[in-house]
């Protein structure tokens, strides 16, 4: 079943994604052809819930889509054994996790 | 024709070795399996190279020619060496025996590891009635022609890259079945199909339905399969 259940969690956080990254981009090329300053994005984003859930939900989905796909390419292009790879991709989760939730904190937290 | 020859390179050795090249007479209705006897018989009596029934029922002569794995037996000549060049390996993706001839125990062991037919009848039963229509026989009629040359085992980059991977040909027999009614345990040929170097791994690149030489769709199979294990994962069935 673990197989199973990492291919499919590849495929339901795609789903998720999918729009996420598409409001993402429209996001980035507004915020650069609106000419936007950091301040002025900020003020949008601090104390937004709707923004926190909106990336929080993103890189919640990515910290677990990343690693798995991942974890085929070692697999497949390495000839190290399984075990160490999915520690690695453990941590690399982890990692992604961390990083991104704290980015989505600096963004949408109080002034920091 | 008359006078003309082939310029045939032939693997020689196990996993080390080289090539030989051979000039072999070129004729008007000759098959890649043509070429290799006649250079057996007429240069090499120690080259190694294996064939049955050659008429494409047996899939034992499959080998590696001008890089693409085939049915030597069923390949014309003139169909893949329009320049009058030939060269023939063992099939990829198993370890090499010698000259042309590879170990096969890896490919046959991965099939029966998925499951072999254990059904529930005994001989004193009558035999099962199975209604040719529905869609779980069409789906085992359109797979189970398979004769095990391993052709897509050696075209799979899977195969090469993952060595747990089960293989097209395992899969798709792990296919048939999941979809006859008459085997026993149908969940546990499907668990095994979806375990560890199982279906999910497989990337659809297509390439087992590309050189089979029977025209299945292990790619199909394997597909159908996934949709089956996620059945097991929403269903619990």
């Amino acid at each position: 079943m673990g197989e199973l259940r990492l291919y499919a969690l590849q495929r339901l956080t795609a789903l998720v994604m999918i729009p996420l990254i598409l409001v993402h981009l429209v996001l980035i090329v507004y915020a650069v052809q609106g000419g936007l300053t950091a301040d002025a994005i900020l003020a949008r984003t601090r104390g937004s819930v709707a923004w926190a859930l909106f990336y929080g939900l993103f890189v919640v989905a990515a910290a677990i889509h990343a690693p798995i796909g991942l974890r085929n390419v070692l697999r497949e292009w390495t000839g190290l054994a399984r075990r160490p790879i999915d520690r690695a991709m453990l941590a690399f989760g982890a990692i992604l996790l961390a990083l991104g939730l704290r980015a989505v904190a600096a963004v949408v937290g109080g002034g920091a | 024709m008359a006078g003309a020859t082939l310029e045939v390179r032939i693997w020689r050795g196990g996993d080390e070795g080289a090539f030989c090249t051979y000039e072999v007479p070129a004729r008007a209705n000759q098959t890649v399996l043509d070429v290799v006897t006649e250079v057996q018989r007429g240069f090499e009596p120690s080259l190694a190279y294996r064939f049955s029934c050659r008429v494409g029922v047996c899939g034992t002569c499959a080998m590696t020619v001008n890089g693409t794995p085939r049915w030597t037996c069923r390949t014309h000549v003139k169909r893949v060496a329009a320049d009058g060049r030939l060269t023939i390996e063992p099939l990829r993706n198993m370890k090499r025996v010698k000259d042309l001839t590879c170990d096969m125990d890896a490919f046959f062991d991965k099939w029966t590891r998925v499951g072999v037919f254990e059904g529930t009848a005994t001989r004193h039963d009558p035999p099962a009635a199975v209604e040719p229509g529905t869609p779980e026989r069409q789906a085992v009629d359109a797979a189970v022609q398979c004769i095990n040359c391993a052709v897509c085992h050696a075209a799979c980059d899977v195969v090469a890259w993952d060595q747990e991977y089960l293989g097209p040909a395992a899969l798709n027999r792990a296919w048939t079945l999941v979809n006859d009614v008459r085997v026993a345990d149908r969940r546990g040929v499907t668990l095994r199909a979806m375990g560890a170097g199982g279906c999910h791994a497989c990337h659809s690149h297509g390439a087992c339905m590309e050189h089979c030489p029977v025209g299945l769709s292990p790619t199909a199979s394997i597909a159908g399969l996934k949709r089956t294990a996620l059945g097991v994962l929403l269903k619990g069935r």
